[in-house]
């Protein structure tokens, strides 16, 4: 048993104008849980993808239990027991536990066969799932318990999980790396991608970090500093963000009974929402995705119309008011979706600077776009925040996730708002870059703006928040003080851990 | 075994080359098709592409590409707009009959009095009828979320019945013994659209089609409305999230190329057709439908599409004349342009690679 599970050596891949990996080695032991570290772009997910033959690699070789391993699709590293969690989940909301989980499958045996397996793998791995639930009613954390199911329903050998925890409250992170723990303890090796470096230093065995497509360091994270792994990450020291703070103003922003039903299937009612938000103030908002923060924050940029008193901006009711009138009166959001709703993918940075800011930026005169200004407005947001992009004639879909939304978080930003809504400003960005666009925010704060940061990252929104209001269910808790608020008591604002499936944690 | 890779941008190169490879492409096997019917297909494609310049008959059929291209265009231009941003209104043919409909009874309301204030007249009416006909399903789209392209391919039927009625009742010439049709207005001095440089085929609404190339490319490339556009096209939640509202632009872009559809009725009524008859549309609104994705909705591509696409009308006649080709060929001919458009169209995302995947 000295062999490894999956030993890498030398692989390199290059796409036009960009090394993703070079001459990556090192290797997986069998029953260990092996973390990957790297900030965007550093090549994590082309290995990924390599590994689960999604990607031919251009040089080098794997060899998987001793074997040659170069699989030609993702079906023949299923077949070798390579088994992948996806970030984004690809399930349909419209059908059943079961029927998603056959749809994944070579050949699935009949649905009530499955449904029992599905129960068992479940039960075995304490990860409570009913098969025949509608996947549309399920939280994000019980769908991505429908993702690893379906994973383990294959019997891996290997299984990779790309950020398992982004979606998740702190007990079903808990319930999750029993999970791993059991799976572990039966032998089978986890490949684990996360940039949460505390939950790292809690579950993995041993950490290789990605820098630039490179090997730059190994380390046993438990005997690690998060500080030093995060370092050798990016390469650089990093600075905490920091404001001098506590400085508050004026009400500036005012909810008042605030209720929509929900604008599409599957989508969340916002019930009956009181807040108030002052100048120079962060509020947190946290809770399961799933729970209202779309809606809300589509409330809030105009792109969901309520009624006219149930948002009050300085004074003025702006319930029916249209996005660009808000943006003008100095209310800015930045959705959580960059592809497709915060930015145009096909379109230029350029064009993509000109979707939000021609309001406030002046970018339109009189139904002319003035593209000298656009291009001018959008170099400055990549030169501010680190944007790396050859240029903003670039295509938004070209970016990687981490510098898009350093884009679209900076173009918000940029353009000197009194209200800023962002709604999971940081969600798949590497610490480096969290930590400027934190830091961007916090600055924003100082300079006496309001912000509301939707976010499902506690330790963030614990970062920078001074109130702390949790969604569940579509309505918001009462706001409270961020200092000294307990893990415990976050888990319970948030409604609990989502393990019984028939409770779904609101009335 | 081929494989589709997308590429991470748009090729700029494709995106120019694809109508040439497909006009191509269109060419090779419309000529097999040819050479099936028994025929030359040198010849027949010579027939097509180089006589109507260039042959024997040249002189009648030169300023025929421009009276043909110009209703394309002016038509195309419109439905480009709409199509850009994911709004279909395939009913450009009903809204076409209907400007000219309306133009001509403003002219007939008028004869003969002979004044400046005709044609003006009848231009606006022509306008207002093809718009209006496209509210119909523009505003069914927003208020009711019925799907545009059946209401407005319906509406076509609905409009060949009224131009029916208008040519054998309402608007007969009475002094036309009884035959259908309206007076010629091509004959009512103050409604005729004539040439403006005689012998050309460039008449008023041949200039007002080059205007329209002008002003769509300003539009697409300047003007906010572009920009709003093809944000709608590419990513409609996007859109809303800069500010657009999916309803309006369904009116306004719907109302655009409705009113030009309307304004090719009009001046084809004044001018080349002279006057209203049962078989007065001839598929103009359906044909600039490929002329919009020949020409890739770009208004200078639509300028050449338009041109290319009167010249396979001509030649097309001509080859029926000339050769016995029977129509239909011809039909399957222009058909093969846009489906090979079409197939050509998804190398400017996607890249091809050839067989072996497995071998690292």
């Amino acid at each position: 048993m000295t062999t490894p599970l999956l030993e890498l050596s030398g692989l390199t891949k290059a796409y036009p104008g960009v090394v993703a990996n070079s001459e990556v080695s090192f290797e997986i032991a069998r029953g260990e849980v092996h973390a990957l570290l790297g900030e965007n772009g550093a090549g994590k997910s082309t290995l990924v993808k390599t590994i689960y033959g999604l990607v031919q690699p251009d040089a080098g070789t794997m060899r998987l239990d001793g074997q040659h391993f170069a699989p030609p699709e993702p079906r023949a590293a299923r077949a070798a027991g390579v088994a992948m969690v996806f970030q984004h989940f690809s399930l349909f909301d419209a059908m059943s536990v079961a029927e998603n989980v056959a749809l994944g499958m070579e050949t699935p045996p009949a649905l009530n066969r499955l449904a029992a397996q599905i129960r068992e793998v479940s039960q075995s791995y304490g990860l409570p799932l009913d098969p025949d639930r509608i996947v549309g009613d399920l939280s994000a954390g019980e769908r991505q318990r429908v993702e690893i199911v379906r994973c383990l329903l294959q019997e891996p050998r290997l299984l990779i999980m790309d950020e398992p925890t982004s979606v998740l409250t702190p007990q079903e992170v808990q319930i999750l790396f029993e999970t791993l723990r059991k799976l572990r303890a039966e032998g089978v090796s986890i490949l684990y991608i996360s940039h949460k470096l505390e939950e790292i230093r809690t579950i993995c065995d041993s950490a290789t970090i990605l820098r630039h497509g490179k090997v730059v360091g190994k380390c046993d994270p438990k005997a690690t500093a998060a500080r030093d792994m995060a370092e050798q990450m990016v390469g650089a020291t990093l600075a905490t963000p920091s404001r001098a703070g506590g400085r508050t103003g004026e009400v500036v922003l005012e909810l008042s009974g605030l209720s929509a039903p929900a604008p599409r299937a599957f989508g969340t009612a916002l019930k009956n929402i009181d807040l108030s938000l002052r100048a120079g103030e962060v509020l947190g908002i946290g809770g399961v995705a799933g729970n209202g923060q779309d809606e809300l924050a589509m409330a809030l940029s105009g792109e969901m119309s309520v009624a006219p008193g149930m948002i009050r901006l300085k004074d003025r009711e702006i319930g029916t008011v249209g996005v660009n009138a808000r943006r003008r009166m100095g209310l800015l959001c930045a959705p959580e979706e960059r592809m497709g709703h915060a930015a145009a993918p096909d379109m230029s940075l350029t064009e993509n600077a000109l979707l939000t800011a021609g309001p406030r930026e002046d970018l339109v005169r009189h139904g002319f776009l003035r593209w000298g200004r656009a291009r001018g407005f959008a170099e400055r947001v990549i030169e501010r925040f680190d944007v790396r992009t050859p240029g903003p004639g670039t295509a938004a879909r070209a970016l990687s996730g981490g510098n898009l939304q350093k884009f679209v978080i900076g173009r918000e930003i940029m353009q000197r708002p009194e209200v800023l809504v962002v709604n999971q400003p940081t969600w798949g960005v590497d610490a480096a870059a969290a930590a400027t666009i934190r830091q961007a925010l916090l600055d924003l704060a100082e300079a006496g703006a309001a912000l509301i940061v939707i976010s499902q990252d506690l330790d963030e929104l614990m970062e920078i928040s001074d109130r702390f209001a949790a969604l569940n269910g579509g309505s918001l808790s009462p706001p409270r003080p961020a200092e000294g608020l307990g893990i415990d008591e976050i888990g319970m604002m948030l409604g609990g851990a989502h393990d019984m499936t028939p409770a779904h944690g609101e009335g | 075994m081929i494989r589709l890779d997308r590429r991470p941008e748009p090729s700029r190169a494709w995106t120019i080359a694809t109508p040439f490879v497909a006009v191509a492409l269109t060419m090779v096997a419309g000529g097999l098709m040819f050479a099936l019917l028994g025929k030359d297909p040198v010849e027949a494609i010579r027939t097509i592409f180089w006589d109507p310049l260039f042959g024997d008959f040249a002189s009648y059929s030169r300023p025929q590409l421009l009276v043909k291209a110009g209703p394309l265009i002016l038509i195309a231009i419109g439905l480009s707009l709409g199509f850009r941003a994911g709004i279909w209104n395939i009913g450009a043919e009903g809204q076409y009959i209907l400007g000219a409909i309306c133009a001509a009874a403003t002219g007939l309301a008028i004869y003969p009095a002979e004044t400046w204030i005709v044609f003006p007249a009848m231009i606006v009416a022509g306008a207002l009828g093809g718009l209006l006909w496209a509210m119909i399903p523009a505003l069914l789209k927003v208020r009711f979320g019925t799907n545009e392209v059946l209401v407005s391919l319906m509406l076509v039927y609905v409009a060949e019945a009224l131009l029916a009625s208008m040519s054998l009742g309402l608007l007969r010439n009475p002094e036309g013994m009884g035959f259908p049709g309206s007076r010629n207005l091509a004959q009512y001095p103050s409604a005729a659209n004539l040439d403006l440089i005689p012998g050309t085929g460039l008449h008023w609404g041949v200039a007002l089609a080059f205007a329209a190339v002008i002003v769509g490319q300003v539009v697409m490339t300047r003007h906010q409305l572009g920009f709003r556009v093809r944000l709608a096209g590419q990513s409609p939640r996007a859109a809303v999230f800069g500010g657009v509202n999916p309803g309006w632009l369904v009116v306004v872009c719907m109302g655009i190329s409705g009113g030009l559809a309307g304004l090719a009725g009009m001046f084809e009524v004044a001018g080349p057709a002279g006057r209203l008859s049962i078989d007065f549309n001839v598929g103009y609104g359906f044909t600039a439908i490929i002329v919009a994705f020949l020409g890739r909705l770009n208004p200078i591509g639509i300028l050449l599409a338009g041109l290319l696409m009167a010249l396979t009308y001509i030649g097309g006649e001509l080859a029926q004349l000339q050769m016995n080709l029977p129509l239909a060929a011809i039909q399957m001919f222009q058909g093969m342009l846009l489906f090979f458009l079409l197939a050509i169209d998804v190398l400017t995302n996607f890249s091809f690679r050839f067989g072996r995947r497995a071998v690292a």
